[in-house]
């Protein structure tokens, strides 16, 4: 196509076309920015997986308690019903049991307690990566909108890495979080706790961290992302970090 | 002269700047005619409204007033899609600080408007080397803007915004953050550009080198124009300072 007929194409006719991008190339884009700043995505995964990592470890060791006392209940209704023949140690948590109830409630509170900060340590971790990693882009989108972007295109250009990004942040962050706290706790429990209630509850985690570190993230980076996309190019081009 | 000759024009443009309880007019009713296939420098001195006069020609920023056309439409009158389709396809930006996407290759920044159009990577591709040829850069297709000179990293610049091949290119400061030479040969490519592929370009500058390639100079002093002068004049001006030179001897 020649300058000239293409100039000539240039009227009222010619601005009704419109501007794409397909989705496929959208997530090359969005892939290929994350892979090329491989250790800025790692800081800013970082700030996403420790979040998740901190929060499923607190939430697991509540999980744990929780299924440690069952396990000793049943011991205790099993000695009470004369099928279970209880050794020294049995007799001693079921002890424990029964003494601690006021604290048992106590120590259930602090847990609930911890794990509501471990959300908002969380969501301040995930929101201070993903705010900085838009910020410094300006001018990225300054340019892009300058090349014929729509400010759709940058918001999905950003939805596409957000996601990628806190999906698998949060992927490998529930792992950190939950191998450590399973460790310690074998090393301190054995393996009396590591039942189907432990794989349940693991699975259950798992689907919450995930989808914590996946929307905490994509909230993080859409709203700064929408901000960006709106200003005039001019705007975001004279931005100074 | 007939209206379609005109690619840009405005008319009374007016911008305002609010700092704290003080408006700042940055424009304050400009009137500018550009003729398709020309060469024209705004010049002036920084903070003289230059930058605000390309914005709004660009489309990059609202006016508070007045009005800009571009081939005769009033982009006031533009919907979100039809202006990114205007900065798609009409119009090229190039920048004193070059803007390149710094995690892409000199191929990818240039190829990246032709994605925006909706051509096929494909062609957009041969596009690409097509371009970074044109601007001499065939060899360097792959490098970093991280790994290129500055004036290296000016025509991959130029190069994308001939991506869709724009009837105006607009260059704010082309030549800003460039030594002397490497200034002088964007200049001149810029000028090769005009007169092979007819495409008008509109530079905003107080690079002194520019006057000698514009066709035509618009001097801007307080967010108003102070003087066009047409390039014939400037010569005829060269030539007398050259005359009372010899004069002297």
């Amino acid at each position: 196509m020649s300058a000239e007929s293409n100039r000539a194409e240039i009227g009222r006719a010619g601005m009704r076309r419109q501007i794409k991008l397909p989705m496929t190339k959208a997530i090359e884009i969005a892939l290929k920015s994350i892979k090329i700043r491989f250790w800025r995505s790692i800081i800013t995964a970082a700030g996403i997986f420790l979040g998740i990592a901190f929060f499923t470890s607190v939430r697991m060791s509540g999980e744990f308690s929780a299924i440690q006392r069952k396990v000793i209940e049943a011991k205790r209704d099993a000695i009470a019903a004369g099928t279970l023949k209880p050794t020294p140690e049995d007799i001693r948590q079921v002890n424990s049991l029964s003494a601690d109830k006021a604290e048992t409630q106590a120590a259930e509170m602090r847990l609930k307690w911890l794990s509501i900060m471990a959300l908002i340590v969380c969501t301040v971790g995930i929101t201070n990566a993903m705010l900085m990693s838009v910020t410094e882009r300006y001018k990225e989108i300054g340019t892009m909108k300058c090349l014929g972007a729509l400010d759709g295109l940058v918001v999905k250009l950003f939805f596409i890495e957000a996601s990628f990004l806190g999906f698998l942040s949060s992927v490998v962050g529930f792992v950190l979080g939950w191998a450590v706290i399973s460790l310690i706790r074998l090393i301190t429990d054995g393996l009396e706790v590591f039942g189907a209630a432990y794989w349940l509850a693991s699975v259950q985690l798992l689907g919450l961290s995930v989808v914590v570190g996946t929307v905490l993230t994509f909230i993080a980076t859409i709203l700064p992302a929408i901000r960006a996309a709106q200003m005039p190019p001019a705007a975001a081009l004279r931005v100074e970090i | 002269m007939r209206a379609n000759e005109y690619v840009v024009r405005t008319k009374d443009l007016v911008k305002e700047y609010t700092m704290g309880d003080q408006t700042l007019k940055a424009l304050n009713g400009v009137n500018l005619d550009v003729y398709k296939g020309e060469y024209i420098s705004i010049m002036g001195p920084s903070g003289s409204g230059k930058s605000t006069l390309f914005n709004a020609i660009g489309g990059l920023d609202k006016p508070s007033g007045g009005s800009v056309f571009i081939n005769d439409v009033d982009m006031a009158q533009l919907d979100a899609q039809e202006l990114a389709y205007l900065r798609c396809h009409t119009i090229g930006y190039i920048f004193q600080t070059f803007n390149l996407i710094p995690v892409m290759t000199a191929l990818e920044n240039v190829t990246l408007p032709t994605v925006f159009a909706g051509m096929s990577t494909d062609d957009g591709v041969e596009r690409g080397i097509e371009l970074l040829n044109l601007v001499g850069l065939g060899e360097r297709l792959h490098h970093k803007p991280s790994e290129l000179s500055g004036g290296q990293q000016q025509r991959v610049a130029i190069a994308r915004s001939l991506a869709n091949n724009p009837s105006i290119i607009l260059a704010d400061e082309p030549t800003g953050n460039l030594d002397l030479n490497t200034g002088k040969e964007i200049i001149e490519l810029l000028k090769r550009l005009n007169r092979d592929q007819g495409v008008t370009i509109i530079s905003a500058t107080h690079d002194l080198k520019m006057l000698d390639v514009s066709d035509r100079i618009v001097w801007i002093r307080d967010g108003k124009i102070a003087k066009i002068e047409e390039r014939k004049d400037i010569d005829i001006r060269i030539g007398e300072m050259e005359g009372q030179g010899e004069g002297l001897h």
